[in-house]
């Protein structure tokens, strides 16, 4: 029986434009989700459990408030949802969650874990890789297909092209978009989610030794040069030349 | 917290010349510079031995760095580097690794630094709509953008003491299924020229090739395209859930500029965009906007690229 693990983070939804306040990004008015490839995750935990049997467990590190990112995995079909936190920690840098899930994991005996190849806020793409190396397990990132047995064979980019490559359990999976069509809840899935607990628990981080000193907008660019035509187009070819230096 | 250590970025087995970036950033953050050159062969380490104001090269001689499992290049390095801050190169098997290291030395990583200023690190973050600055206080792992810090010049001669190394491979690669093709990916080209809807067909998309051949860049696609023409692979896409690019040049040909697709490439040096419509937001982001078919501009624009370069 496989315990499967997946990993779910709230960031802000990416439509949203993005303001900054003090040299701090405000999010007040701004509306929370489920980071994208996180739904591609729980499509893939759940497929392997369909494929083996076992339980799927969605897992969020976050503050009181981001139990709505857990009812919408539990909608789509997960079996238990977990909140970790403690209200000493602020930010937690990368060494720092990293030691919080895999403490969380391991005390939920998990077999798998399926996680976002990026989060949409950091864009990271550090926590599949560093985790499994904290747990001692294989990892592989940027997945865009997977076949389940012993081993997950997935399907990712290697430098040669797409391999198809064989993980052995247990094991981390960074999930890409891929072929992972996250299925819609259902009318059943969402009364359910409607009445499960949130199971919250702790654990204990580290001090984080990378804090977050301030936030910016980007440089704005000045204004670009438009031309009418297709004759232009040598124009501008001349300018990226002698103007831009790239060509 | 005063070793940096620059990991050489091998591409296809030779040394990326990126890496002459990371000595720079690495030199921005101050202290010693040690270059690590992770190869199957020591005369790989050749590249870089000219590299100025490095202290040490050590070429780290394993099979595992002839594969892409991240847990053996990590253990394999691990094993071979003095403590210290790392730098990579932001590119996708290089953020794995570096995450891999991160956590086997119990440090913190940051990914995709565009900017250093001593402890302070700054990455994009939500897609680059904003900039985060990051104070370190202990040694830690971290990537570098491409194309962002300029290269350090050359003319030392530094010694190559070569390590054998091993690692702790846990994948195994079963079949390769697509080859990639010999075209650069969009990941690690200088130039790229994208297509969109706009190119009304995958068999246009040989006017981007030309375009590409010509200047040495890889093609691009937008997700309209992938998800409208099976030809066009996922490989290509360029945005929030394709691939995000830091190159040169990027020429945007049909495409609207969603936000979606901007998320991937707006921190582009230079931004090229041809479109029919004058009011496509992708004019917004553009330094140089040409209002037309590409049926129109894309063939001036190949004879004037040709009778500059040809
Ligand atoms: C969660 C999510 C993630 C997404 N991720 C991505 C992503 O990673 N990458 C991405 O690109 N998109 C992404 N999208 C999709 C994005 O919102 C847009 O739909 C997409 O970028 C549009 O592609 P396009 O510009 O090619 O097509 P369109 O928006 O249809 O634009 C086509 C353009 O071509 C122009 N045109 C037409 N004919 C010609 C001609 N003959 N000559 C010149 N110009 C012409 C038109 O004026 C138009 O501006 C995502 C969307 C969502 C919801
Ligand atoms: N606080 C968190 N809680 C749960 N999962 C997380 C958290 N942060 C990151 N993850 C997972 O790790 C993935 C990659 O995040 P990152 O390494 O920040 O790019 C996300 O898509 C999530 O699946």
């Amino acid at each position: 029986m496989s315990t499967i693990i997946v990993l779910v983070k709230q960031v802000p939804d990416t439509n949203a434009k993005i303001a900054v306040q003090g040299g701090r990004v405000d999010l007040s008015t701004v509306k929370m989700e489920m980071s994208p490839y996180d739904g591609f995750a729980i499509e893939v935990a759940l497929r392997h459990k369909e494929a083996t049997g076992g339980t799927v467990t969605a897992l969020t590190v976050g503050a009181a408030g981001t139990e709505k990112i857990l009812k919408d995995a539990k909608a789509m079909g997960v079996d238990n949802i977990v909140r970790v936190w403690d209200d000493s920690w602020s930010e937690l840098d990368s060494n720092a969650l990293q030691t919080v899930l895999k403490e969380t994991i391991q005390s939920l005996g998990g077999t798998a874990v399926y996680c976002g190849k990026s989060a949409a806020d950091t864009g990271a793409g550090s926590t599949g890789p560093g985790l499994a190396e904290r747990l001692g397990w294989a990892n592989a990132s940027n997945v865009i297909g997977a076949e389940f047995g012993d081993a997950v064979t997935v399907s990712m980019p290697v430098e040669a092209g797409v391999a198809k490559v064989s993980v052995p359990l247990p094991a981390v999976i960074s999930c890409d978009k891929g072929d992972f069509k996250p299925r819609k809840a259902n009318v059943k899935g969402i009364m359910m989610a409607k009445k499960a607990q949130v199971e919250l628990t702790t654990a204990s981080a580290p001090e984080s030794t990378v804090v977050v000193a301030s936030h910016s907008m980007p440089a704005a660019k000045p204004a670009g040069k438009t031309f009418e035509g297709g004759s232009s187009a040598s124009e501008v070819v001349q300018l990226l030349r002698d103007e831009a230096n790239v060509l | 917290m005063t070793n940096k250590i620059v990991i050489a970025e091998l591409t296809k087995g030779t040394v990326n010349a990126s890496t002459a970036e990371l000595v720079s950033a690495a030199q921005a953050m101050g202290g010693d510079v040690t270059i690590v050159v992770p190869c199957t062969d020591a005369s790989v380490a050749d590249a870089v031995t000219g590299y100025d104001g490095v202290s040490k090269v050590i070429a780290v001689k394993s099979d595992v760095f002839a594969g892409n499992d991240s847990s053996g290049w990590a253990s394999a390095l691990d094993s071979a580097m003095p403590a210290g801050t790392v730098l990579f190169l932001a590119t996708a098997r290089s953020k794995d690794v570096a995450s891999r290291l991160a956590a086997r030395r119990g440090l913190s990583v940051v990914q995709d630094v565009v900017s250093v200023d001593g402890n302070n690190l700054t990455s994009p973050i939500y897609s680059g709509k904003a900039n985060q600055t990051v104070t370190v206080n202990a040694d830690t792992v971290v990537s570098v953008r491409a194309n962002v810090f300029p290269s350090v010049e050359s003319g030392s001669s530094n010694v190559v003491s070569v390590v054998d190394a091993s690692g702790d491979v846990k994948t195994a690669v079963q079949d390769v299924m697509q080859r990639a093709s010999a075209r650069l990916d969009v990941s690690e080209a200088n130039i790229i020229i994208s297509g969109g809807r706009g190119m009304g067909s995958p068999a246009n998309f040989s006017h981007l090739e030309a375009v590409a051949d010509t200047i040495g860049a890889a093609v691009g696609a937008s997700r309209a395209a992938v998800d409208t023409w099976d030809e066009i692979p996922h490989s290509m896409q360029v945005g929030q859930t394709g691939k995000t690019v830091n190159p040169n040049l990027y020429i945007a040909v049909g495409i609207s500029g969603a936000i979606q697709h901007l998320a991937g490439m707006r921190s582009s040096k230079y931004i090229v965009a041809i479109n029919k419509d004058a009011d496509a937001p992708i004019f917004q982001h553009a330094d140089y906007g040409i209002v037309a078919t590409w049926e129109e501009a894309l063939p001036v624009f190949q004879n004037a690229l040709s009778s500059l370069l040809g």
